[in-house]
């Protein structure tokens, strides 16, 4: 089989981009920037600007932003130190992490509701230990938790597998050359770990941005994210139209996030994170 | 010293962190109680009690279907995606991998939405448009996973084979299967994981009369969860481990035989 034709094989993924990837996306900016009467408005693309829906928006951009840096500031440690264990099975550090996804995603946090609430788990120890109780349940600061929790390994891999990428004896001839740990880390370690740093970024900013299962079960309804308002829109109050132009100018976020991503991260490799 | 004690430390914290909430859904599965937080003795009562739920055995039922028809069909056009774009030009790739990059990076509640309206035009939700939603995401995974195994290939042992006389179904069964076998496993692994892990696509892809575990766990979220559902998700998380231990030791184990 020649070049030419090898191509064709791609065939069938072409017409599922078109047809399931292309289209949908196209549904979703018809509905944005039409009116229930089907004429062109951008009524409904303006209505990020009301108040609920600001509010929402700041709200997510807020949360969004503080869940990347706390799974940045805890990735990146445990980065190193595994990277430093000289694991020869790389993959079993995957699957160490991917574990928990294989509990369902809804249970793992309903288990998080458990572990956090008034009488939960946590609390009931912290009273056996004469300590006294947290209220964080139905708070922003647990909904930041279940983010992090559940978007940590998207965080970890694909910096790890930067790291992993670093060849010892390039360090060993900086080293040889007479540089400390500290111009190491600053001069190799992380600038060749960026495009992995930004893969993370984006893969963890983007769905704590967009979440409204987890604002859902630990903020208790009291935590209204951008995401739980475009899900009301569609879900209960059948206004297809505002939540399109909610989700349009979600996607405007996504769009500039992926672009950041291809000018750091060429290969796609940073995304691979089996 | 301190050091590595540190480090070993940090490592502890963050696995009981991640695991904390997979220990307490194990115990809960074995608590005699439909008490949340008390624990009222051990029991392996849910473990049967849950396959006589007709409502819970539909919803697992479909998972599975789901999971594994969108896991087959996305490897299957995911691996051949994946040879087709090895052997384009560079700027071809670009296109076919920044089009393979939407539904990877896209919002999930984005691609649930865009889909849903897309559907809605055409046919009814249902377990088609489920499955169909399902592949979508499936397939980046099955390429970024096959991709970097085509391209380590050695493509003259390929072209040697057709030299030989080979045919090219032959050439590619003898020569390039082996090789890029490990991705595509994992490809499929990856892809069963997604699927069986999603709440939000198939949350608004599924329409009123479907029901897969994770969203009927949330349309019963203010009912209470039954403790049926902790044992079948025991059974599930077990399951899923072992599968991918039976699928990891084994190539590992002839990998290191092939070193010596």
């Amino acid at each position: 089989m020649n070049k030419f034709k090898q191509q064709f094989l791609a065939g069938p993924y072409l017409i599922w981009i078109i047809g399931f990837i292309i289209l949908p996306m196209i549904m979703i900016v018809g509905y944005a920037f039409s009116g229930s009467d089907g004429n062109l408005t951008l009524e409904y693309i303006t209505s990020i600007a009301n108040e609920t829906n600001r509010k929402a928006l700041g709200l997510s951009l807020e949360l969004g932003i503080i869940c990347t840096l706390i799974c940045l500031i805890i990735a990146y440690p445990l980065a190193m130190i595994l990277n430093s264990m000289q694991i020869k099975n790389q993959g079993l550090v995957v699957f160490v992490f991917m574990l928990p996804m294989w509990m369902n995603f809804m249970l793992r946090i309903l288990a998080w509701k458990l572990l956090l609430s008034k009488n939960g788990v946590i609390n009931t120890i912290l009273i056996g230990l004469g300590l006294s109780k947290i209220n964080i349940i139905n708070t922003p600061v647990a909904v930041v938790l279940g983010m992090v929790y559940d978007f940590l390994p998207f965080m970890l891999m694909p910096i790890y597998n930067s790291m992993t990428r670093i060849r010892k004896d390039w360090i060993e001839a900086a080293r040889d050359l007479g540089a400390g740990s500290i111009t190491i880390f600053f001069k190799i370690i992380l600038p060749l770990t960026v495009s992995g740093i930004i893969s993370g970024i984006v893969m963890v900013f983007v769905p704590s941005l967009t979440s409204f299962a987890i604002s859902q079960v630990l903020g208790g309804g009291h935590v209204l994210l951008i995401g739980n308002v475009i899900e009301q829109d569609f879900m209960q109050g059948m206004q297809w139209n505002a939540g399109s132009g909610l989700s349009f100018v979600l996607m405007i976020f996504v769009i500039a996030s992926m672009a950041l991503v291809n000018s750091f991260d060429k290969e796609g490799e940073g995304t691979a994170i089996w | 010293m301190v050091k590595k004690c540190a480090s070993r430390f940090y490592m502890f914290l963050i696995f009981a962190f991640l695991y904390l909430p997979i220990i307490v859904l194990i115990v809960l599965s074995f608590n005699n109680s439909r008490s949340k937080v008390k624990w009222g003795g051990f029991t392996l009562h849910w473990y049967t009690s849950c396959f006589q739920d007709e409502k819970i055995m539909s919803a697992f039922a479909t998972t599975l279907q789901i999971t594994f028809l969108s896991a087959i069909i996305s490897t299957l056009i995911g691996t051949l995606a994946a040879i087709g774009i090895a052997a384009m030009k560079k700027r071809s790739q670009t296109i076919y991998l920044g089009a393979t990059n939407i539904p990877l990076l896209n919002a999930d509640i984005v691609t649930g939405i865009s889909m849903m309206l897309l559907f809605v035009k055409f046919m009814d939700l249902g377990f088609v448009t489920v499955l169909i939603a399902h592949i979508t995401f499936s397939i980046p995974y099955v390429i970024l996973n096959v991709l970097p195994k085509l391209k380590q290939a050695n493509l003259s042992t390929y072209e040697a084979a057709l030299d030989l006389g080979a045919s090219p179904l032959l050439a590619f069964y003898k020569v390039t299967w082996p090789e890029i076998r490990p991705g595509v496993f994992s490809g499929f692994m990856m892809a069963v994981t997604m699927s069986l892990d999603d709440f939000s696509i198939t949350y608004f892809t599924k329409g009123a009369g479907v029901n897969t575990l994770s969203t009927m766990l949330y349309t019963e979220l203010r009912k209470g969860i039954k403790p049926e559902l902790y044992a079948l998700s025991t059974i599930l998380f077990f399951a899923v481990l072992l599968i991918l231990l039976l699928g990891n030791v084994r190539p590992a184990k002839k990998q290191t035989i092939e070193n010596h």
